[in-house]
């Protein structure tokens, strides 16, 4: 496969606000390669330098050391009118005294095009998010979701090499919110553009993204695929953040983990105390009686409709989370305080890091 | 029945209503439109010989605006003087209401911009002049500004100008005076407009490559317009009827109308005439504030 060139790069970016006693490190090293016309999401917790680190690439900040390349050109200190970039806001910040088709053609106009070819942008744009019986309202006639479409197709309209998304979705109701995740990924794809999407949610991120930066405390903790960063978790911070996990203690003397109570994997680890995790659904519940279970008691259990959540014990007193289908459904009918046997498949055990 | 009864219960209403605005009614009738009818009816009398008014129907008075009669023929002609007067308003008012913008705009920013706590201290300094009466802030620009003054004294210490620069008892005076005393006027709001203003509107701006200039006057000015209309109508009006500044710091040669209407219920002796003036100059306002008002309200954006 031919490398697919790199749209935008950080380059150790660092990027501190305040001075001395009060300084707050924002962004602590940062690089990262975003690949040409992929869906990239930055994902973390609020506080985490995800913001900070878009803002760096529309040019709002400037890092207090490090680069920011566009193209393999640096374009660290270039103001952001002169960056072939633009930004859909969390508030959308659209220009309250201009029509929805003048705030879409506002970015041409201040580049100068030719008056026909603003008109025929705008047009086309309108097309693409559905907008055209809109195009002479203010923006304040409109609902929330609609000035959400009128925020990218003002920033797409210039046909920006990277469009910067911050948090686009946030303000919009659940179902909404659905849409327009789908609405997203169809005009990432028709237009080919670089998308750099920034959020906390992480179904978001996951169901969204072509590849995930999850970062945490200014520092990028892993970056990969959703499936990857679901499945293979680099450290207990990303485990945790993504989707529910058990964590669990070991004892490793390289080739295999000893659990509390005894039960051994073969899984690879350096020597000594390590952290498993293992995903809720990866946990069978099977009868008690079935060879090569742990024993385990059954705490409680949460019924969410097609799934049931079950809270066991198992002999050493840790506690495990299994998520099975709901008895109705096929599922293990377990009853609080009941006997059963537990399985953890091998494969889905996960070694972490720090 | 039930018709009845509301019908009565509007009636009731009604009478309410019209009770509780009974004193502001009687301000309009007595402060507002009694004295104007008065200045109107006065308008088409006779001059009197001590400076009062003869009950005889005259139109000199209106006539008198624009014209006047020669003194030694007796025929009409245009009154350059009276012209002057005018042009000299206008222009005056005109420029004040732009300087006032000029220096008020980055004021209001900046008191926009500071932090919260700090606003009402800024807006408190801003306001401070109101505290001190007209004339005595416009006697102390005088102070400042003659050519004995503070503001020459120190130049020709500094060795600048070796002769004191005449600025007193001219245009630049009044204008001075004007821009002073009319600032805040201008400066509040300003202040209220911008801080309305979204300041996250500007990195879109920026983003979407318009430069500084650029985001100044396709995106603050549009959306300030309201402050900047209300600011210069507040500037504008009493500027163009100022009485006290140009009397003071222009001296009795360079006249504004306010002066000359004075002119004419002192020694001028032509009540009919002064009463014209008044009503020329209220309708002149009225029509300018029209015309601004409309032109401020039209939709769209300049481009470019």
């Amino acid at each position: 496969m031919p490398e697919t060139p790199i749209a935008v790069e950080a380059r150790n970016a660092v990027k501190t606000f305040g001075q001395g006693a009060v300084a707050v490190k924002a962004l602590d090293n940062v690089s990262v390669k975003i690949r040409q016309g992929e869906f990239f999401t930055l994902l973390g917790p609020s506080g985490c330098g995800k913001t900070t680190l878009l803002r760096l690439i529309a040019g709002f900040e400037t890092p207090t050391s490090g680069q920011i390349l566009l193209g393999g050109a640096d374009i660290t200190h270039l103001p952001p009118n002169k960056r072939p970039v633009n930004t859909v806001f969390q508030s959308y910040a659209l220009f309250p005294h201009l029509s929805v088709a003048q705030n879409i053609a506002f970015g041409l106009e201040m580049q100068d095009r030719p008056r026909a070819e603003i008109k025929e942008t705008v047009a086309r744009m309108l097309a693409l998010v559905q907008l055209e019986p809109m195009a002479d309202r203010k923006t304040s006639q409109l609902s929330g979701g609609q000035q959400q479409r009128v925020a990218l197709a003002r920033a797409l309209a210039p046909a920006p090499k990277v469009l910067l998304l911050d948090e686009p979705l946030s303000a919009l109701d659940l179902k909404l919110r659905k849409e327009m995740q789908i609405e997203l990924k169809r005009l990432q794809v028709e237009t080919g553009i670089t998308f750099v999407f920034v959020t906390h949610d992480q179904e978001e991120a996951l169901t969204m993204s072509d590849r995930i930066a999850v970062m945490s405390a200014g520092h990028i903790q892993q970056v990969g695929p959703p499936r990857e960063i679901y499945t293979r978790p680099a450290n207990r911070f990303v485990a945790s953040f993504i989707g529910e996990t058990n964590f669990l203690s070991a004892q490793s003397d390289g080739a295999r983990v000893v659990l509390g109570n005894g039960a051994a994997f073969s899984v690879a680890a350096p020597k000594g105390p390590v952290g498993l995790a293992i995903r809720p659904e990866q946990v069978r519940v099977v009868a008690a009686t079935e060879a090569g279970a742990m024993p385990a008691t059954v705490d409680s259990t949460v019924y969410f409709g097609t799934d049931t959540h079950l809270h066991l014990t198992l002999s050493d007193g840790t506690i495990i989370v299994a998520r099975q289908q709901s008895p109705a459904s096929g599922g293990v009918d377990a009853q609080k305080g009941a006997q059963v046997g537990v399985v953890l498949a091998q494969d889905a055990l996960q070694v972490l890091g720090d | 029945m039930s018709s009845d009864a509301e019908t009565k219960a509007e009636a009731a209403r009604t009478r309410s209503a019209w009770l509780l605005s009974t004193p502001a009614l009687i301000v309009l009738v007595f402060a507002a439109s009694g004295p104007l009818l008065i200045v109107l009816t006065y308008s088409f009398l006779t001059p009197g010989q001590y400076g009062n008014v003869i009950w005889d129907f005259d139109l000199n008075g209106w006539i008198g605006i624009l014209f006047t009669k020669d003194i030694f023929d007796g025929t009409w002609g245009l009154a350059d003087a009276h012209l002057s007067i005018f042009w000299r308003s206008i222009k005056l008012s005109l420029m004040t209401t732009a300087i006032t913008f000029a220096v008020g705009f980055p004021t209001a920013w900046f008191i926009a911009t500071r932090p919260p706590t700090q606003r009402a201290l800024w807006l408190f300094l801003i306001t401070i002049p109101f505290w001190t009466n007209l004339l005595i802030r416009t006697v102390a620009i005088n102070e400042v500004i003659r050519n004995e003054g503070l503001l020459n004294t120190f130049l020709i210490w500094l060795g600048v100008i070796a002769e004191p620069i005449r600025i007193i008892y001219t245009d630049t005076a009044v204008l001075i005076g004007m821009a002073y005393v009319y600032l805040p006027l201008m400066v509040l709001p300003l202040y209220a407009a911008i801080d309305r203003f979204d300041m996250r509107l500007l990195e879109a701006g920026y983003d979407l490559y318009a430069s500084r200039l650029r985001v100044l006057r396709r995106v603050i000015l549009p959306i300030v317009k309201p402050g900047i209309v209300a600011g210069s109508i507040l500037v504008f009006v009493p500027s163009l009827g100022a009485y006290v500044t140009p009397r003071v710091l222009g001296g009795g040669k360079n006249m504004m109308i306010g002066n000359f209407i004075e002119l004419q219920f002192g020694q001028g002796r032509n009540w009919p005439l002064g009463a014209a003036l008044s009503m020329t100059l209220l309708v002149v306002v009225m029509v300018a504030l029209l015309v601004y008002v409309r032109a401020a309200n039209k939709g769209g954006t300049p481009h470019g």
